[in-house]
């Protein structure tokens, strides 16, 4: 069986949406050879990770600290001052790294990369509980998830997991060993949540092969790992539970030392039931919520013989002709559905990056929260929604046709004509009524409004 | 209407708008019942011990010396209101307001939000065991539900309402503001897929209902001369915003109506922040009220929290997550202006882990009891289906 190839699908499906300049990826081929090129996208538009991020959470956390002890002085209304400045300098970090992953997508030509690094973030959701962690979000990405995508999937676990916003998000850094020195001393104890999320979102699926005592167990095996605002990640012997752990049948080195806890999570990242859990999940976020159940076979398997080769798994699902059926019954997420329609428009890279704060706020951060989803806040682990029906909405719809109506014209001048955008957006397959209602509107502003209304752009 | 026969249409009408299902408001169903009932999840774990006060209880001033420095109101000799819900006193007093302490959800784990919020709104125990949410199952119950009976307010994804039964979401500062022509050319490109179809109807009729009534309460106020230009113009942000909101609705079509509060999870300075909060929360009520008229006496508020505190207050002003709390409620149709449920005092001994209040009732058999009273749902259902496994024989009566 050979695959029905089409650019248009092809840069809706598994790449960021057609532009001007970008008519969608001429074969798989071509979308495998960028994929396994240089991360040309992120080397455009870098963004730093943790510990090059500036300021960093600890200057950030003495400025804090030293006006709360400088509390009934005559200096606490200068260190007030100095803290505030931290705290700006890092909302504009957070919006300026936000602005690059946009401009990212929308300039890019290698969009299965952008779209990947999308789903694995949101695989390992993490989210921001105090403002520090705020401006850390998009450093987790470029830490952990985007030198892995097409790397292997245990790295990724193992970087995921042990990064500072995953540790802080599922608390993973109060957790301590019961009979650890620390646990002793202080009463301390364990906190599941991190090993819960890893074995049930992260590895297995709800329905994975795992019990209660599989969760303390590997509570039990992650304690010592910590992280410190100072220095970051950390590995603590004194707050490690001593002894062995079982989980899942596999018993784990007594030794309390990072590289124990390290090779259990590659150990378990290669466990042959992982495959089945990441093989249903890419096939129902890239082409159904109603899985093919050859199409995962067929990645589950690529993903058993490689040991978790993401490259490979990903190359087994643009390669297999079931995930290019015709229909698309997927929704472009909010975040995807702005990025697309930027990409769709034209704007360049740099006047991304330039925007108006106000602008910003505006025509990004609200609108996104009104489509449904807040700006790096899943409301769980869990991640965002996959079904259409969660985010079209009355009120997650009513968002997008707002922003397609009124964004295009802040972001372009002049506007494209909306009888040429509807090739440009559609492709050469445009459905008749979105051209006729594109040619009827009133103003170019509705006309490039319908156009990305239409659900034969917002769906994938 | 297949696609042809709509396209015929619109070509034969031409710009005829009334010919637009997006132009022409739909006509929706009544609810099946004249009650409301309004659920307002406090995220984040209400310290219930610090809100309604046991000042008869020996131990309270013992385990939280530091956060009884600031007085309550006293309700009567057990019992203190925290002063950030003093604007509710007169409600207390009016009999339409009240809590119900000690209590619960089902929820023992290692006191996560996630879960415990979880178990609150999915309504069954374990965390995870079910994919919707308790309101969205009592929807399924009675014939003759519309989307427009019940109604998740703001912008937050509300499990307690999620499921297969339809109902609607709408933030109050959404707008939805198109000339006549996009309309009925938005209604042309959405017309083949029905979610775009439908969520597009109810987008459009319910930015016209807000229209035309910020426009007569704008021609009421002109025409009552003074007594309209005192007329505070109803909230459209924030919290007393989704209020306002949640009201209109409640005062047409929907029955249910349930969002989010936040700014509970005092670890810290306790005394400032929950004071915040729960003026917040005394205002969402008080706009409540006013918003629904003379549907007020025929509403119940719930707010119930994911989990209570610590018994003990913190090194740092403030209390942990903890198990049980307060539940409390508002409305002309409970019976408020007193504390339900059965205390099991603060000695050591007492507390659930010898740390937290000792959950003496499940949250949701109260707010079963509830739907029972106002809306005559029948014991099994409520047992079998929208709580399962929940055992409501020693239910306490809200109910007027």
């Amino acid at each position: 069986m050979t695959i029905p190839f089409d650019p248009t699908l092809a840069a809706f499906r598994f790449g960021v949406g057609l532009g001007p300049s970008a008519p969608g990826p001429a074969s798989v081929q071509a979308m495998i050879a960028s994929l396994s090129g240089p991360d040309l996208a992120a080397e455009r538009y870098p963004i730093a990770g943790m510990e090059e991020t500036d300021p960093s959470m600890a200057e950030f956390r003495f400025a804090a600290a030293a006006r709360r002890a400088a509390r009934g002085t005559p200096e606490v209304e200068e260190l007030r001052k100095k803290e505030g400045e931290f705290r700006q300098a890092m909302n504009v970090t957070r919006r300026n790294d936000h602005l690059r992953t946009i401009a990212r997508a929308v300039t890019t030509d290698d969009g299965l990369r952008e779209r990947l690094t999308l789903f694995w973030a949101d695989h390992f959701a993490v989210r921001a509980k105090t403002f520090a962690f705020r401006s850390m979000i998009a450093p987790y990405v470029t830490d952990a998830i985007r030198p892995h995508v097409v790397g292997r999937f245990s790295d990724m676990v193992v970087a995921a997991t042990l990064h500072p916003a995953m540790l802080h998000y599922l608390d993973q850094w109060v957790s301590v060993g019961p009979n650890s020195t620390v646990g002793q001393k202080r009463g301390f104890g364990l906190n599941e949540n991190l090993a819960r999320e890893l074995l049930e979102l992260h590895l297995f699926g709800a329905d994975g092969p795992f019990t209660q005592r599989d969760v303390t167990e590997l509570a039990e095996l992650l304690t010592g790992v910590t992280y410190d605002f100072r220095q970051g990640f950390a590995y603590r012997t004194d707050r490690a539970e001593p002894g062995a752990e079982v989980v899942m049948g596999r018993r784990y080195s007594a030794e309390a030392d990072l590289q124990t806890v390290k090779s259990a999570l590659v150990d378990l990242a290669t466990r042959p039931e992982v495959a089945d859990h990441i093989a249903s999940k890419l096939v129902v976020h890239f082409v159904s919520d109603l899985p093919d159940p050859t199409l995962v076979a067929s990645l589950a398997g690529v993903f058993r013989e490689t040991g978790g080769d993401l490259l490979a798994v990903t190359q087994a699902m643009v390669s297999h002709p079931a995930a290019w059926i015709v229909h698309r019954s997927k929704v472009r997420r909010p975040d995807l559905f702005v990025m697309a329609s930027l990409r769709a428009l034209g704007v360049d890279g740099d006047d991304i990056l330039n925007m108006r704060p106000a602008d910003y706020r505006d025509w990004m951060v609200r609108p996104l929260q009104v489509m449904g989803q807040p700006y790096q806040a899943p409301s769980g682990p869990d991640g965002w929604p996959e079904d259409a029906e969660s985010w079209i909405t009355p009120q997650g719809l009513a968002g997008r046709i707002n922003w397609a109506m009124g964004a295009p014209r802040v972001m372009v001048d002049p506007l494209p004509d909306p009888r040429d955008f509807v090739q440009t957006a559609l492709g050469p397959e445009a459905p008749a009524e979105v051209t006729f209602a594109a040619s009827s509107a009133e103003t170019r502003s509705e006309g490039i409004g319908l156009v990305l209304t239409s659900p034969a752009f917002q769906r994938i | 209407m297949d696609r042809r026969a709509f396209l015929t249409r619109s070509l034969a009408l031409g710009c005829s708008l009334a010919a637009s299902p997006l132009v022409t408001p739909v006509a929706l169903a009544q609810g099946p019942w004249d009650a409301r009932l309004v659920v307002i999840v406090l995220r984040g774990g209400l310290d219930g011990l610090d809100v309604i006060r046991p000042i008869g209880d020996p131990d309270l001033a013992r385990l939280r010396p530091r956060l009884m420095e600031t007085a309550g109101l006293g309700l009567n000799d057990a019992w203190a209101l925290h002063p950030g819900l003093s604007g509710l006193r007169p409600l207390w007093d009016a009999g339409q307001f009240g809590a119900l302490h000690a209590t619960s959800s089902p929820y023992r784990g290692p006191r996560s939000h996630f879960d415990a919020q979880d178990v609150l709104e999915a309504g069954t125990f374990p965390a995870g065991e079910s994919r919707s949410g308790w309101l969205n199952r009592m929807l399924g119950i009675v014939p003759g539900m519309t989307a427009e009976t019940a109604y998740s307010v703001g912008y937050e994804q509300m499990k307690i309402l999620s499921g297969t039964n339809p109902y609607l979401q709408w933030s109050p500062r959404s707008e939805l503001d198109l000339s006549p022509q996009s309309r009925r050319l938005l209604d042309l490109i959405l017309h083949d897929d029905p979610i775009f179809r439908d969520a597009a109807l109810r987008a459009v009729d319910i930015a016209d209902t807000l229209f035309t009534e910020a426009t007569s309460d704008a021609e009421d106020a002109g025409a009552d001369g003074e007594m309209g230009m005192m007329m505070a113009p109803a909230p459209t942000r924030g919290h007393a915003g989704v209020a306002a909101f949640a009201a209109q609705r409640l005062r047409a079509e929907t029955r249910i109506a349930s969002f989010s509060l936040h700014g509970w999870d005092t670890h810290s300075r306790q005394d400032i922040q929950l004071n915040g909060a729960l003026e917040n929360l005394a205002e969402t009520i008080l706009t409540l009220r006013d918003g629904l008229g003379p549907v007020w006496d025929r509403t119940a508020v719930l707010c119930m929290t994911e989990f209570g505190r610590t018994a003990h207050e913190n090194g740092t002003l403030g209390t942990d997550h903890g198990t049980g709390g307060a539940m409390l409620f508002a409305g002309g149709a409970l019976r408020g202006g007193q504390v339900l449920g059965r205390w099991p005092g603060l000695a050591e001994a007492d507390l659930f882990d010898r740390r937290d209040l000792m959950p003496t009732s499940d949250v949701r058999a109260a707010a079963g009891r509830v739907m029972q009273d106002l809306f005559g749902l029948s014991r099994g259902d409520i047992e079998d289906t929208i709580f399962p496994g929940l055992d409501m024989t020693d239910a306490p009566r809200l109910a007027v």
